[in-house]
C-alpha cells in the first residue's frame, strides 16, 4: 500500500523542522531516508504518526494520516520504532510480542490469560531470531536484540507501512548484516522506510535513497545516483566538521 | 509451580483469616480486624491501580466515602423504618428526609449504588483525565484534591449528612441486629470473605491479557499507543476497578466501625489506605491486603502505646518503605526465593522495579562479552 506525503511542513514554535516535504513510499523495496542531525527525518516519522503536528497531507488508504491518533495510525497498518529501543522491560519477549499482536484480536479477550503461544507470535519469534529468548524479560536483551523485537513487533502487527528510526545504531557489523538481511526479508510485500547515518549500510542494502536537508527533500534515487550528486555532495561535506 | 507461589500465599492468608484469627482473638480485637479487612480490600485496588497500573491514586477516600456514605444512608433509612426520619436529621434539620436520600431506603438499590456510583464517578473523572494525558504527580495532586473536597462538601452539610460528626449510631444491617456479637462476628467474616475474593479476582486479572497490557502501560504508556491501543482506555480499567473496590470496603466498614465520618474518607484516611500498600509490595498479589492489615494493626497497638503519635509513627513507614523497600514486603519474600533457588525468571512479575539479574548466562549476549572483556 503506498503512503503518499503531499507538501508535509511542521513547524515548532516558529522553527520550520519540515518543509513540504513530497514523498512517495511504495511497497516492495526497501526506502532509506538519510540526511545530516537536525535535517528533519525523524521529525518526518514523528508527523505520520501522530506525535508531531503537521500541515500537508499524508494519504494512506484512503485517509489522512495527519489527522489521527497514534493508535489509530497504528490500526491503520502503519507501525513505527524508536531510536532508543522502548520495549517492556519487565515483561518478557513472548508478552512484548503478544501486546503488539493484540490490535487484531476482539477487545473482551483481554479478559482471558494467554495460553501457550500464539501462532503468529511464533512465526515472528522464528523470523528475528529471539526463539530461545521468548521467555526472558525484555530488558535483559543485548540493544540489536531489542531493535529486533521492535521489528519483531511491527511484524506481529502485520504493519504494512514499517517505519524505521536508526535501527542498526549501536549494533556490531555482524548485528547490522543479520538486521540488513532480516530487512530485505521483510520488505517485499510491505513499505520499509529506514532512517540511517552509516552510509556503508545505506549502499549494501537500499533500493531508493531521500536525502533530506534542513527540511527538504534534496534528492532521491538509488544509493549510486545519490553518491554522484552534486548538492547532497556539498551538504555531507559541509557539514563534515 | 512457580505459578502455584501466590495461590499458597492466598492459603494461607485465607486460613489466617478465616480460621485461626476467629479462633484466638476476642470479639473487641476480631472486629478491629473486620475493619483492617475493610481497608484491605480498598488496598487490593489501589495495587491495581498504583502497582500495576502505575497510577498514583492519592484520593481512594473519595471511593470510600461514596461506598460508606451510600451504606451509611440506608443504614440509617432502615433504622428509622418505613417513611420515619433518621434521628439526627430530626436534631439538626427540618425533620423531613432529602429527596436524594429517599432511594437508599431499599435495600437492593443501595447496593447497586455502592457498586455503580463510584464506577460511574471514577469512569467520568478518569476519561476527563487519562483522554487528557494528565498523568504523575499531576494526577496524584488531583486525586487528593477530589478527596478533600468531597470531605469538605460533607462537613458542609450538617442538615444532610450530619457534617463533621458524620453519620453513627446504627441498629441492624439487614435486619440483623449490630449489638448482637453473633452478628458481628457474621460480618467479620463478611469482610474477610469479600477480601479473599477481591485478591482471586485480582489473581485472575494479573493473569489475563488486560494485566500484561496493564503493566505495559506503567512502564511505557507512549510506547502502548504506538501498538494501537489507546492507553487512557487501560488505565480508565483499572481505575474503575481500584474504585469499586475502595467503595465495598466503605460499605462494609460502616456496620463494622459503627459510624462515618468526613475524617474517614478525607485527605489523610486517603493516605493511611496507601500506606499498607506501599509497605506490603503494592505491585505484589498479596502486598496490598498483606500491609493494610499490618498497618491497621500497628495504628492500633502504637495508638494503644503511644496515644496520639500515629501519624509520626506512619510518615516514618511511609519515607523508610519508598527508600529501603520500594518493593515493599514481597520485594524481602522476592530476595529471599531468588536466594533460595534459581527461580528468579518470573519472579520480575512480582516485583515493581528490576529485572532480577543472574542466572541468565547464555543468553545475555552483552553481558557475557562485556565479562569476557573482563576478563582479559
Amino acid at each position: 500500500m503506498t503512503l503518499t506525503v503531499n507538501d508535509l511542513r511542521v513547524e515548532f514554535d516558529g522553527f520550520v523542522a519540515i518543509d513540504g516535504v513530497s514523498l512517495t513510499l511504495e511497497p516492495g523495496r526497501l526506502h532509506f531516508l538519510i540526511g545530516p542531525n537536525g535535517a528533519g527525518k525523524t521529525t518526518l516519522v514523528d508527523a505520520l504518526t501522530g506525535l508531531a503536528k503537521g500541515s500537508g497531507e499524508a494519504r494512506y488508504r484512503t485517509r489522512d494520516l495527519l489527522a489521527l491518533a497514534s493508535h489509530r495510525i497504528t490500526r491503520l497498518g502503519v507501525g513505527r520504532t524508536f531510536q532508543t529501543a522502548t520495549v517492556f522491560e519487565e515483561l518478557s519477549v513472548l508478552q512484548n510480542l503478544d501486546i503488539a499482536a493484540g490490535v487484531h484480536r476482539a477487545r473482551w479477550r483481554l479478559m482471558l490469560p494467554r495460553r501457550g503461544t500464539p501462532e503468529q507470535v511464533a512465526e515472528v519469534l522464528e523470523t528475528v531470531g529471539l526463539t530461545d529468548l521468548a521467555e526472558k524479560p525484555a530488558g535483559v536483551l543485548s540493544h540489536g536484540q531489542k531493535q529486533w523485537l521492535e521489528i519483531g513487533m511491527l511484524l506481529v502487527q502485520d504493519s504494512s507501512v514499517m517505519l524505521l528510526d536508526e535501527p542498526v545504531a549501536g549494533m556490531s557489523a555482524e548485528e547490522r548484516e543479520e538486521t540488513g538481511e532480516l530487512l530485505r526479508r521483510i520488505s517485499p510485500e510491505r513499505t520499509v522506510v529506514v532512517i540511517e547515518h552509516d552510509m556503508d549500510f545505506v549502499r549494501r542494502f537500499a533500493d531508493v535513497v531521500t536525502v533530506l536537508h534542513a527540511g527538504k527533500v534534496i534528492a532521491e534515487g538509488t544509493a549510486a545516483e545519490i553518491r554522484e550528486d552534486a548538492e547532497v555532495q556539498r551538504v555531507y561535506l559541509g557539514e563534515d566538521a | 509451580m512457580k505459578k502455584l507461589y501466590p495461590y499458597v500465599g492466598w492459603l494461607l492468608l485465607a486460613i489466617g483469616l478465616l480460621v485461626l484469627a476467629p479462633a484466638v482473638l476476642s470479639d473487641f480485637r476480631l472486629g478491629l480486624l473486620a475493619k483492617y479487612c475493610c481497608y484491605a480490600i480498598a488496598a487490593v485496588g489501589i495495587g491495581l491501580a498504583w502497582g500495576r497500573g502505575g497510577m498514583l491514586v492519592l484520593g481512594q477516600g473519595l471511593y470510600f466515602g461514596i461506598g460508606a456514605y451510600a451504606m451509611a444512608m440506608h443504614l440509617k433509612l432502615a433504622d428509622a423504618g418505613p417513611g420515619g426520619v433518621p434521628d439526627f436529621m430530626a436534631l439538626y434539620g427540618d425533620a423531613a428526609v432529602p429527596g436524594w436520600w429517599e432511594p437508599l431506603r431499599s435495600g437492593a438499590l443501595a447496593v447497586v449504588v455502592i457498586l455503580v456510583l463510584p464506577a460511574l464517578v471514577a469512569g467520568l473523572l478518569g476519561l476527563a483525565v487519562f483522554k487528557r494525558r494528565i498523568k504523575g504527580a499531576y494526577f496524584a495532586i488531583l486525586s487528593q484534591a477530589l478527596a478533600a473536597a468531597f470531605a469538605i462538601l460533607l462537613v458542609g452539610q450538617v442538615k444532610t449528612t450530619g457534617g463533621a460528626n458524620g453519620l453513627n449510631n446504627f441498629q441492624g444491617f439487614f435486619g440483623y441486629a449490630l449489638f448482637d456479637p453473633a452478628n458481628k462476628r457474621m460480618l467479620y467474616f463478611l469482610a474477610a470473605g469479600i477480601l479473599l475474593v477481591s485478591i482471586l479476582a485480582m489473581a485472575w486479572l494479573y493473569r489475563t491479557r488486560f494485566g500484561e497490557l496493564l503493566v505495559a502501560v506503567r512502564d511505557g504508556e507512549e510506547r502502548v499507543r504506538f501498538l494501537g491501543t489507546d492507553p487512557a482506555n487501560v488505565k480508565l480499567a483499572a481505575y474503575v476497578i481500584a474504585a469499586v473496590l475502595a467503595s465495598i470496603g466503605g460499605a462494609l466498614f460502616v456496620p463494622i466501625a459503627g459510624i462515618v465520618s468526613p475524617d474517614d474518607v478525607g485527605v489523610v484516611a486517603s493516605i493511611g489506605l496507601l500506606a499498607g500498600v506501599a509497605l506490603g509490595g503494592r505491585a505484589s498479589l498479596l502486598g496490598p491486603a498483606v500491609g493494610a492489615l499490618l498497618v491497621g494493626y500497628a495504628e492500633t497497638t502504637l495508638s494503644e502505646a503511644f496515644p496520639g503519635s500515629w501519624s509520626y509513627f506512619q510518615g516514618a513507614l511511609f519515607v523508610l518503605v519508598i527508600l529501603l523497600l520500594p518493593g515493599g514486603l514481597a520485594q524481602l519474600l522476592g530476595l529471599v526465593g531468588r536466594a533460595n533457588a534459581h527461580r528468579g525468571d518470573s519472579a520480575s512479575d512480582h516485583s515493581p522495579r528490576g529485572v532480577p539479574r543472574g542466572k541468565r548466562g547464555e543468553t545475555e549476549v552483552s553481558r557475557s562479552a562485556s565479562e569476557e572483556a573482563a576478563a582479559r
